[in-house]
């Protein structure tokens, strides 16, 4: 993939939703707004990260709020560029590259329409390697990278800059504007030189997630098993397969926390794996015993058709298969821990290295 | 007593259900192009005492096939109230270009909406509205979709664009609104919406087809429309709704199955002419299909029941491999078939070699060699039972009910299946389904839950979706809540949360005979 087209979008966004660990919002909205971009402007291009320049203006931009909205209230679709432009008029000087901030979810797409719009090349890779839900949980922040300045705009032409103290107070900032404009709003962050792109983005998750995509669509194709091609292209373990039997929600300080039940089925009857989710999975237990955690990646997907599951979309009767997969070791460091850790979520655990 | 009448593409199928419920006579009748011959001759096969029915139920998948041709279609003007919103995805992005056609393509982007929690998105604009509706005009168009953001949540935005451009085009021209239609998620409902008012004019001839067919055999009794749900509507809703009949189909079918076998959790394995459709019972009610869903390639939201088809029916080929499927010879069935004298190896001859079926004429499938015959039979019970297997969500033992006429193809145990039954009047479920459909009401919007008012607002939802329930001519007493599901909005403050209710209960025969219109029914 040197470019992005109209062919590549659909095994992008099932990649995508599959990285994005439950949350992160469902990619069909972001799918199609990305379409319409490169089918007005023409194909993205694509750089790998040593390929860009060092002293080149690498700017992430991402949509900021709840999925629901986003399915209902559609982008007015300069929302990106809108943000893109502030930023660019605040620190002086125009963006050379655009890069995803989140590669799991809706915000693998969005980007891809603002770098089709803006005429920018778009960088493989992002700073999370997967969702998570606050602005904050960049690795750009373990080397010193801010994500103020921060460019909000909304669909009415509203733009707002925030400098906050440090990059938790952005994400609260943000927030706050982000229900005043109506729960759905673009942003422009974190801004890198070329330079620091090495230690601050996961490379090649765009890539990863075409060919993740990609490997569950040809499983599909050719009637074999497309949980099983997605877990051998993350590098996954098998956690369990079976049916969801109970999901409980509840809504705490702004985010949509939970619990789910999954039963086995077949060969892994009589085995339970209850799934701990906060918009994302982010524990997973077996007869109380933790078996994977944040920031691993803990993905949930459709037996039958290898689709991923989204924490609002689990219902009783899915069958679903749950599987693992490593972080980028980068998270697992104090400092990544400290931003995206289970104890920063509220859970009692501690992390929990993978394969252990 | 009640009739019930199912108009498949290939048959129109009937029942005759008594007041305690039994079925006292079922019949098929070829369905004919013009509809009301097929129901007339299938509903005279039963030959009802005509002054003792009360009311006839009627599932039909007619609107659905005529989407999928892209027939019949009426023009229309999709009108979107939601600038400077969703301006990135003009009505019908998402469509396939021979339904895009179809409906002419005429999307229109205005002002108008709401934010999620119902406050203005942007005010209504009446002169760009009627700009709008000068255009329409000119086009010639005469049905509208009017959809608008967060109108789940607020519905006013479209009742007052539809009344000002009702102002300017006159009382011939139809509207539908979507916060009638579908849920939230915008390009979902605006498609249901958009797909609704293109069978509007088909709505009316079909429902007087219906009407005609019912004088004709002088029933004089009210009748309804079955809808997705498994629940009824009258015909003035069925004349402005359409659509919610889409998946009736299937629905009709799996709640006639319940209803025959007695039993309320099980498989059903729905075998036709062409395919085998496979779904599952909870409670007497089919297991809905996750998330959205689409009709001929088309996303809309509206809940169907979750059924996965296999291309395997009565009129299967039947390869020199012992392969059956999936192509068919459809309605060609009674004279294709090597039991009704024509050439094609199908699978109905398969099962009256095997002396499974009495149908034709077993004389002519005497030649076939018996162990091609129990290899080829088998592998068709392999591959039923492999489709029950990947639709159920326990290993605890599960029991199967095969219905529709092809059913003779399914064995008295399947692999991994001991427990499989075919009630009597297996044939006809579909139709018996319909005659046994229920009244809904149904509640979907976004609550706000101030902490520890949980249990209050839920229930407030709940008696909610009963109440409407009975507005739609459901008894009082027998509305039960069948669904509720409760999705915080994510990533944001505020308690906002999306609830969704669902009553159902048994139509009140003795309201209907003093209401004029008879029952009606919430999408």
């Amino acid at each position: 993939m040197r470019e992005i087209n109209l062919d590549n979008l659909d095994d992008i966004a099932c990649g995508a939703g599959i990285l994005g660990t439950g949350g992160g919002g469902d990619p069909y909205i972001g799918k199609l707004l990305a379409r319409e971009a490169i089918r007005k402007h023409g194909p993205v291009r694509v750089v790998d990260i040593d390929e860009v320049a060092p002293d080149a203006t690498v700017v992430p931009v991402s949509g900021m709020g709840a999925p629901t909205v986003l399915l209902e209230r559609v982008p007015n679709g300069g929302e990106e560029l809108a943000a893109l432009r502030a930023l660019e008029k605040h620190i002086g000087r125009p963006a050379t590259h655009i890069a995803p901030i989140e590669v799991g979810g809706v915000n693998s797409m969005l980007p891809i329409a603002c770098a089709a719009e803006a005429g920018l090349p778009i960088v493989d890779g992002d700073a999370m390697g997967r969702a998570f839900p606050e602005a904050q949980m960049v690795l750009p922040g373990l080397i010193g990278v801010t994500n103020s300045p921060m460019a909000l705009a909304d669909d009415k032409g509203n733009t707002i800059i925030v400098e906050a103290v440090d990059n938790h107070a952005a994400e609260r900032i943000a927030r706050a504007v982000c229900v005043e404009l109506g729960c759905q709003i673009s942003c422009a962050d974190t801004v890198m030189r070329g330079d620091q792109l090495a230690d601050g983005l996961v490379p090649s998750t765009l890539t990863l997630a075409e060919r993740l995509g990609a490997a569950v669509r040809e499983a599909r194709a050719a009637h074999s098993d497309p949980v099983a091609a997605a877990r051998a292209m993350l590098a996954g373990v098998h956690l369990l397969t079976g049916k969801v039997v109970d999901v409980s929600r509840r809504t705490e300080g702004g985010f949509a926390r939970g619990r789910a039940r999954v039963e086995g089925i077949a060969g892994e009857a009589g085995q339970v794996l209850e799934l701990h989710f906060q918009n994302e999975h982010l524990l997973a237990t077996r007869d109380g015993v933790t078996v994977a955690t944040t920031p691993d990646l803990i993905c949930v997907l459709d037996s039958e058709s290898g689709d991923p599951v989204t924490t609002e979309g689990l219902r009783y009767g899915l069958r679903v298969s749950v599987l693992a997969a490593r972080c980028d070791p980068r998270w697992t460091s104090p400092g990544g821990l400290a931003l995206a850790g289970p104890r920063y979520f509220g859970y009692d655990v501690d992390y929990l290295p993978f394969g252990s | 007593m009640r009739i019930g009448i199912d108009v498949g593409g290939t048959n129109t199928d009937a029942a005759l259900l008594g007041d305690d419920d039994r079925v006292l006579a079922a019949a098929k009748s070829p369905t004919t192009p013009d509809i009301t011959s097929g129901v007339t001759a299938a509903v005279r096969a039963l030959d009802p005492p005509v002054e003792s029915i009360t009311a006839v139920m009627i599932g039909t998948t007619h609107f659905l096939n005529a989407l999928i041709e892209g027939a019949r279609l009426a023009p229309v003007a999709a009108v979107r109230l939601g600038l400077p919103a969703t301006a990135a995805l003009p009505p019908m992005t998402d469509w396939p270009d021979r339904q895009r056609a179809a409906v002419g393509g005429h999307g229109y982007l205005c002002h108008g909406g709401r934010e999620f929690d119902g406050r203005v998105l942007s005010p209504l604009d009446p002169d760009e509205l009627k700009r709008t509706a000068a255009d329409i005009a000119a086009r010639g168009i005469g049905s509208v979709a009017v959809s608008s953001v967060f109108s789940p949540v607020a519905e006013d935005d479209e009742r007052r664009a539809a009344e000002i451009l009702r102002g300017e085009l006159g009382d011939g021209v139809h509207f539908s609104l979507s916060h009638e239609l579908g849920r939230i998620g915008l390009l979902a409902r605006e498609n249901a919406t958009i797909i609704n008012a293109a069978l509007r004019d088909l709505a009316t001839v079909i429902v007087e087809s219906f009407g005609k067919a019912l004088a004709e055999v002088s029933i004089t009794a009210p009748f309804f429309l079955s809808q997705n749900d498994g629940t009824l509507m009258d015909v003035d809703f069925a004349r402005t709704y359409p659509v919610a009949t889409f998946a009736s189909g299937p629905t009709n079918s799996m709640r006639g199955a319940a209803f025959l076998s007695g039993l309320g959790d099980c498989a059903v394995v729905d075998v036709g002419g062409t395919t085998a459709d496979v779904g599952i019972l909870a409670g007497g009610f089919p297991r809905e299909a996750a998330g959205e869903s689409e009709a001929a390639g088309i996303r809309t939201n509206f809940r169907i029941p979750d059924v996965l088809s296999l291309g395997i029916g009565g009129g299967s080929l039947v390869s020199p491999d012992g392969e059956t499927g999936p192509r068919s010879v459809g309605y060609r069935l009674t004279e294709e078939a090597l039991v009704f004298g024509g050439t094609t190896l199908t699978a109905t001859d398969l099962a009256v070699a095997a002396g499974r079926a009495d149908v034709g004429d077993a004389a002519r499938v005497a030649h076939l060699d018996a162990g091609f015959v129990a290899r080829a039979l088998d592998r068709i019970a392999d591959r039923l039972a492999e489709s029950v297997d990947r639709m159920r969500t326990s290993a605890a033992p599960l029991p199967v009910v095969a219905v529709g006429g092809g059913s003779i193809l399914v064995p008295e145990s399947l692999p991994g299946f001991d427990n499989v039954r075919r009630p009597g009047n297996f044939g006809v479920a579909n139709a018996v389904g319909a005659a046994i459909a229920q009244v809904g009401g149904e509640v979907d919007r976004v609550f706000h839950i101030p902490e520890g008012r949980r249990d209050a607002v839920l229930a407030e939802a709940r008696d909610e979706a009963v109440g409407r329930a009975e507005d739609a001519g459901a008894r009082r007493g027998t509305v039960h809540v069948v669904d509720i599901e409760e999705v915080p909005l994510a990533y944001l403050p505020g308690g906002a949360t999306r609830i969704r209710v669902k009553a159902v209960g048994a139509l009140d025969l003795h309201r209907i005979g003093t209401q004029q219109h008879g029952a009606t029914a919430h999408a």
